[in-house]
């Protein structure tokens, strides 16, 4: 089922656009474009100014399976309290939005925390009108997570920019849905973190020795290792693990 | 030989079992554990389990070795880990209620909380919020023309974004009626007439209770959703979770999911119900006890004489919060209240299983149901309990009775019993959790009138056409939605910044009898302040004059 596009070309370009196949999608008619201007069809955006009709890749919106390059993950830190639950990791009005389709991907991510009340959090996580974070790592209390099974909410959060949780502990729906989406590294602390980092302070992690460092105030915190779901997140997710380690054929 | 076979392979695998866990201690302890504990191990004696079995096949022209599906439970050896060797087992050991349904789905005679399984899985839901992303995730991973595994097992319900004009919210239900028809899914609760849902004759509402209505719950059984609230089914004396997309696309696939056997926690209630508490009541009292992450990956599983007196309606309220104490499932066991339910509403036959006198449990709580009374969660978690009296200083801006928590046929019974003849001091809505749950509203009476005209002399609002609508908040123009800094008292399940709007809004959560009675006065309200409860417990349809 080809999506329908209401156009009109006069040239036989035979594109693809790379969304779900089920969604059809009511654009404006496209502008002819000379065929030598597009050097890799999939990639480009065939419409301007509507983003119902661009064919982004997940591959461009998405850093699964390329979240940290080394052992070192250096960044700047929001912080948050306990029990953030998903409700104000991504607001249920925004679930609309199909995590699976490249553009609302990325439009989930602008959405990241943005359900904190803003008297606690006066520092937002995503800046107004901006996609993505200036925030590497989230550094958290108790029950990180909490709430509803919804993979919107380490999604949002990956595909704002983060790269890794520390946190004292976390529900179980969204623990299991960081490692299953590839999206987050959910560190858990051995001690409460909160009081030792302030948003805005850089840190780093240090994946082979397990520890973070506060760069600020140059103190160490330890970390419960990864164990197996570090490999699940490296590789992108519950079904790339499976394919890079050969336990499933690749996709051809 | 389809990528179907490769992941079932694969997920055989006893490597591989350990995908989702992380590791507390460096991997020569063996100590694998799913997801996150909270303050300390609840794994006592942590044995490890691999019950995979080592019979391999090769298949002609690959490489690649295929486990046989799980049936056996021989353990590859290793001589660093404890094998647990479960065929050995001549004496069965006890279990309670959750462990014996999940050792059932795993081809298992024996499993005990920590251990790794993989379970078949009798049914999967989900609904127009995760269901595109779980198909997104299905095709992208099993191929543009994979099936199902059961077109029969999948159980599709739109029910959360339905009645609004957000384009988007609008697309996810085409979204799934496209895959219902190129999958054949033989339950799909479809709705295409957004103006008047009446005219849908498939559509139901809130898929919790469309599925416990339709059957589709049964005892003995493993239900996975799509949402978190799926544990409303442990009602039923069955295996019911949330599960994120991923996790849902897998099961599409397979029919199997690896999960960790959880820790099961008791709760008793003894002594008499009074007239005044609900369900809804004790399930607040034990979040307040426990906390929100009190139950975090165990199970509750509640028993006792009051309980065994709850209706079903009531049950699904009392196990569709578990989540909110972070529990992964809540159980009931099944009994002649749950075989009189489910007559008329399935065919097959189901297994029932009760929990060993000798099971172990994690932890163990009784309470003495009279001593108890109405209980409020006050703003901004679901553990924040207070007694209803105690908040009685607090000025309310509406009410709002729905949800498959406190949307369900009982719930506005109890609503209609304290509003009949009276009128709403604020804004008072009403959004019946299905179709069902509606229709009853217009046929029930008490004293000669229905509860659909008692509302509507109340002064209510509503009730709306059947779906999540604000529970969750959604889109802006769904129906109740909190939109300004209002207080909100509300039959529904959480209370966190936002839940239902406007991250200003302040939601107190609470029983039908509470909600109703805060209606009459404008402050949140003990309904034994407005109205006179019986010295004994009246069950909701010993209220209504009768019912077909």
């Amino acid at each position: 089922m080809k999506p329908k596009l209401g156009f009109s070309m006069t040239l036989a370009i035979p594109f693809r656009i790379c969304t779900p196949q089920f969604i059809s999608y009511k654009c404006k008619p496209l502008s002819v474009v000379p065929f030598q201007n597009i050097p890799g069809l999939k990639r480009r955006t065939f419409h301007k100014g509507s983003t119902s009709c661009s064919a982004k890749q997940m591959d461009q919106v998405s850093k699964v399976g390329k979240k940290r390059n080394g052992d070192l993950l250096r960044g700047k830190v929001f912080v948050v309290g306990d029990n953030i639950d998903t409700d104000q990791i991504i607001p249920a009005e925004y679930l609309t939005l199909v995590p699976s389709v490249p553009e609302e991907y990325e439009k989930l991510g602008s959405y990241a925390l943005v359900g904190l009340p803003e008297k606690q959090y006066p520092i937002r996580f995503v800046e107004k009108d901006q996609l993505h974070t200036t925030y590497t790592i989230i550094v958290a209390g108790n029950n990180f997570g909490c709430g509803s099974s919804r993979e919107h909410a380490p999604i949002a959060l990956g595909a704002a920019g983060a790269v890794a949780v520390v946190a004292k502990s976390y529900a179980r729906i969204f623990f299991r849905n960081c490692s299953a989406t590839g999206e987050l590294y959910p560190w858990e602390s051995k001690e409460y973190l909160v009081n030792h980092f302030r948003t805005g302070e850089e840190a780093e992690i240090d994946f082979g020795r397990n520890v973070i460092r506060n760069l600020s105030s140059k103190k160490e915190f330890e970390l419960e290792p990864l164990g197996d779901v570090l490999p699940v997140v490296d590789a992108g997710g519950l079904f790339e693990y499976a394919r890079k380690s050969g336990m499933i054929p690749k996709q051809s | 030989m389809n990528t179907c076979q490769y992941i079932l392979a694969f997920s055989n695998n006893t490597f591989v079992s350990g995908l989702f866990y992380s590791v507390k201690k460096p991997l020569r302890n063996q100590d694998i554990l799913f997801g996150k504990r909270n303050g300390g191990s609840l794994l006592k004696n942590n044995r490890h389990a691999h019950g995979f079995s080592s019979s391999s096949v090769r298949i002609k022209g690959t490489n690649h070795s295929v486990f046989q599906p799980v049936t056996a439970t021989v353990a590859p050896p290793k001589s660093h880990r404890h094998v647990s060797t479960s065929l050995s087992n001549s004496v069965q050991q006890p279990m309670t209620l959750t462990e014996k349904i999940l050792s059932k789905a795993a081809n298992r005679p024996y499993v005990k909380p920590g251990e790794n399984i993989w379970v078949n899985v009798d049914v999967l839901m989900t609904h127009d919020v995760c269901g595109p992303g779980t198909i997104g995730i299905f095709k992208r991973e099993f191929g543009e023309n994979a099936k199902v595994w059961d077109p029969e097992k999948v159980v599709i319900i739109p029910d959360h974004y339905i009645f609004t004009a957000d384009q988007r919210a609008n697309r996810n239900v085409d979204i799934l009626r496209e895959f219902a028809r190129e999958q054949n899914i033989k339950y799909f609760y479809d709705i295409k007439d957004r103006q008047n849902f009446l005219n849908n004759p498939d559509y139901k509402g809130v898929c919790h209770i469309a599925l416990a209505q339709e059957g589709h719950t049964r005892p003995g059984e493993v239900l996975f959703g799509t949402d978190s609230h799926t544990c409303n089914a442990g009602a039923f004396g069955m295996f019911a979770t949330g599960i994120g997309n991923t996790d849902a696309g897998f099961i599409l696939g397979t029919g199997k999911l690896l999960i960790k056997v959880p820790a099961t926690m008791k709760f008793v209630f003894h002594g008499d119900m009074p007239d005044y508490l609900l369900a809804k009541d004790l399930i607040l009292q034990v979040i307040g006890d426990i906390s929100v992450s009190g139950a975090t990956y165990r199970t509750l599983e509640f028993s006792g004489d009051v309980i065994a007196q709850l209706s079903m309606e009531e049950r699904q309220t009392l196990c569709n919060m578990a989540i909110e104490a972070g529990g992964k499932n809540a159980v009931i066991p099944c009994d002649r209240t749950t075989r009189e339910y489910l007559k008329g509403k399935t065919q097959r036959s189901f297994e029932v299983f009760q929990t060993d006198s000798n099971a172990h449990f994690y932890s163990h709580r009784e309470y003495i149901t009279h001593h108890l009374e109405p209980v409020v969660a006050k703003p901004h978690s679901p553990d924040n309990r207070d007694l209803a009296k105690n908040c009685s200083s607090v000025k309310v801006d509406r009410v709002y009775i729905g949800s498959c928590t406190g949307g369900k046929t009982e719930d506005f019974i109890a609503a209609a019993r304290i509003l009949k003849d009276r009128q709403v001091k604020i804004p008072t809505f009403l959004v019946p959790a299905t179709r069902q749950v509606y229709d009853d509203i217009y046929r029930l009476s008490i004293g000669g009138q229905t509860l659909a005209h008692i509302f509507e002399q109340a002064g209510c609002i509503g009730p709306a056409p059947p779906s999540c609508a604000a529970c969750l908040g959604g889109p802006k123009d769904t129906f109740a939605r909190i939109n300004e800094p209002l207080v909100c008292v509300s039959t529904t399940n959480r209370n966190f910044p936002g839940r239902m709007g406007s991250k200003e809004g302040q939601v107190y959560l609470a029983s039908p009898y509470t909600a109703a009675a805060t209606a009459l006065t404008g402050f949140v309200t003990d309904p034994r302040q407005v109205y006179d409860f019986d010295k004994q417990h009246r069950s909701a349809y010993s209220l209504v004059d009768s019912f077909v």
